[in-house]
């Protein structure tokens, strides 16, 4: 059995009814019961205003979670490696496009077309923090969460360096809500380190497992699992707002899940 | 890094299917790119298209799959003996040791182009017969291909545009290092859609004639498709003397722009840098540089510039999208096994298209077709968004 263990150093969220990590904790914990309501996603302040005009919602998404979990670990994003996983690109953008391309008049804007690259979020991290590290951009539909958890964790165990994991999920417009019921933005950003230091909140050791995903008792939290991918890491999260030592199944592909076992530090 | 071996490789493109079509289309300095006849698309410019890709026919059991992409993906997949490779792995490894990494820019989205045009008129719904999980999701190409060889082990699609197929054996070495996986299906499949197409045209980076990299007068890419695959296992101690090895990778990122590459391609110059530095090479050992080379005017001179900084001068050097077209997401995979060529067969591809090479960049620029051993070959791939990879490929020997 092959495991790969890191230390997290810094977490950000920010999704439905959560705002941040710190007041999170308690929701996701059960001490706090959890009141559903529309994600606000902040300026992205630290672009410049011509980049800012034009990021979309992913950009602003990573950039409110990555920013959290990397003050949260006193650390600088320059030459921090990254791994964005997202299901897929701007939903509001990629509806504007096709729209175009199927009428009349097929010039879309430059701006619009940047923003459709599944990348993009990631190209704004870079330009907005000034790191030059490297940044692995994944989509995994429903298992994207695992599959930037398996990749931020092999940078970390493999390349002995810490990486932030930036997960996130933004909605989806009508017609293409129908085919992809995306109802919100919600992400995750976990700053994942190799060694334990001051800052760690808990060791956790990830393997592959055939057993099922756990569930989330409070059944709107189970529904937003299921609805946003990068929900999928709820389970973690949970498991480290509760402060023990915990075992956890984390959603992943349909032959294979992550099991998880968590020690707070 | 421990060298990991390309025990079986394929590229599929508009220059022929399989090895021995591009291999001679190499040889005798044939394009593959023509002009735009592709669906109805009305910009005057050139294309690298796979002929025959409509025709394929997915398995029944994976019809839900159908798309562009998917059957580029599956013509690419059943050239030169890959899928029964990939099904001799399986029973070396077990399903479930075998990862699958593969880069694409746009996946299946001319499935959602083309039932945009399809609407409900009253409703706006979209037709019933669209699926989006299975075409135009970005993961959408990575699962029809666990699916049809029954791989159970970790799967992901890399999608950091025209870095993608490079990046994903980044992706693949560290699961493998990790212990989790015994080999990696790795690769990229791009096809031709709409939102590439006129989304370079609004930027004004597309050619409209056959793209011309490292030309004084270049103006553009032309866009292609293609689909590339490799089958990477740990190097085994004994192996012939041709085999191609994965020696190094580099990857960085730009923090400059979105669509423009840093002027003086310091990204490009660091992704090198630690290529060779992983590989533990010198520049001097690389023989053959294959060039991102896109034919854009910044391109070519930021990345003139940065192979410049690093290797000085004399390395042979070249692009060979004037015969593939830019396949975007599946660039890196495709010139991966354009590099496994040159190594095997001794060959260092000449740039096509040239009419006076740009003065302003000092390289040795490969303009007529170079026989000669081969050893160590770096490969670059950028992206937009500031996406940089280098893969240094080496012969066994």
């Amino acid at each position: 059995m092959h495991t790969l263990t890191a230390y997290i150093e810094g977490i950000g969220l920010l999704g439905p009814g959560l705002t941040d990590w710190p007041t999170s904790q308690a929701v996701l914990s059960g001490r706090q019961p959890y009141q559903p309501h529309k994600t606000v996603l902040p300026s992205p302040a630290l672009l410049p205003a011509a980049e800012r005009r034009r990021s979309g919602a992913a950009v602003k998404l990573t950039l409110a979670t990555g920013l959290e979990a990397i003050a949260a670990a006193g650390l600088d994003a320059a030459g921090l490696p990254s791994v964005f996983a997202a299901s897929g690109g701007d939903g509001e953008n990629c509806h504007a496009i096709c729209e175009m391309l199927a009428s009349d008049d097929r010039q879309i804007s430059p701006t619009r077309f940047h923003n459709s690259a599944h990348n993009a979020a990631a190209g704004y991290w870079s330009i907005a923090t000034g790191t030059m590290a490297t940044s692995s951009v994944l989509g995994a539909f429903d298992a994207s969460f695992g599959a930037g958890l398996l990749e931020a964790l092999t940078q970390v165990v493999v390349d002995n360096t810490r990486t932030v994991l930036l997960a996130c999920d933004t909605a989806y417009p009508e017609p293409l809500y129908s085919a992809r019921p995306i109802p919100d933005a919600l992400g995750i950003a976990l700053v994942l380190a190799p060694q334990r230091s001051a800052q760690a909140l808990a060791q956790i050791t990830v393997s592959l497992t055939d057993a099922i995903a756990d569930q989330l008792d409070d059944a709107a939290l189970e529904s937003l699992r299921l609805a946003i991918p990068a929900a999928r890491g709820l389970p973690l999260l949970r498991g480290i707002a509760l402060r023990q030592d915990k075992h956890l199944v984390l959603d992943y592909l349909d032959s294979t899940r992550l099991a998880v076992a968590i020690t707070p530090c | 890094m421990n060298p990991l071996w390309l025990s079986h490789f394929t590229a599929t493109s508009s220059i022929g299917r399989g090895l021995d079509q591009a291999l001679a289309a190499l040889r005798q300095r044939r394009t593959g790119l023509a002009p735009c006849a592709f669906d109805t698309v009305d910009l005057a410019t050139f294309i690298g298209e796979v002929a025959g890709v409509d025709a394929v026919q997915l398995p029944a059991r994976l019809a839900e799959f159908d798309c562009r992409n998917n059957r580029l993906a599956l013509l690419g997949l059943t050239q030169d003996g890959f899928a029964e490779a990939v099904r001799t792995a399986i029973a070396k490894y077990g399903a479930q040791r075998i990862g699958v990494f593969l880069g694409t820019s746009t996946s299946g989205i001319l499935q959602t182009e083309l039932a945009y045009r399809r609407r409900d008129p009253v409703t706006g719904s979209l037709p019933t017969d669209f699926i989006y999980r299975t075409t135009h999701s970005t993961f959408s190409v990575a699962d029809f291909t666990r699916h049809y060889f029954g791989l159970t082990g970790p799967a992901v699609v890399v999608s950091s545009a025209c870095s993608s197929s490079a990046k994903v054996y980044g992706s693949a070495r560290r699961m493998m290092a990790a212990g989790l996986i015994d080999a990696a299906v790795v690769g990229g499949v791009d096809s031709l859609c709409l939102t590439t197409m006129y989304g370079f045209s609004s930027l004004g980076l597309i050619s409209e004639q056959a793209c011309r990299p490292f030309d004084a007068q270049r103006n553009g890419i032309s866009i292609g498709e293609a689909a590339a695959f490799a089958l990477l296992e740990r190097a085994p101690e004994h192996l012939d003397a041709d085999a191609v090895l994965l020696l190094g990778i580099g990857e960085s990122s730009d923090a400059y722009h979105m669509s423009s590459p840093h002027p003086d391609g310091l990204g490009a110059r660091m992704a090198m840098q630690d290529a060779l530095k992983m590989a533990g090479l010198k520049s001097s050992d690389i023989d053959y540089i294959n060039l991102h080379g896109t034919a854009t005017q910044s391109n070519d001179a930021a990345e003139g510039k940065a192979v410049q900084h690093v290797f000085g001068s004399g390395t042979p050097c070249s692009s060979t999208k004037g015969a593939t077209g830019h396949t975007l997401g599946a660039a890196g995979g495709v010139e991966a096994v354009i590099c496994a060529l040159a190594l095997q067969h001794g060959l260092l591809p000449a740039g096509l298209n040239i009419r006076q090479l740009d003065p302003t960049l000092d390289l040795d620029y490969v303009l007529d077709n170079r026989e000669q051993p081969v050893t160590h070959i770096l490969s670059n791939s950028f992206g937009f968004g500031g996406s940089n990879c280098s893969l240094i490929f080496s012969r066994a020997d």
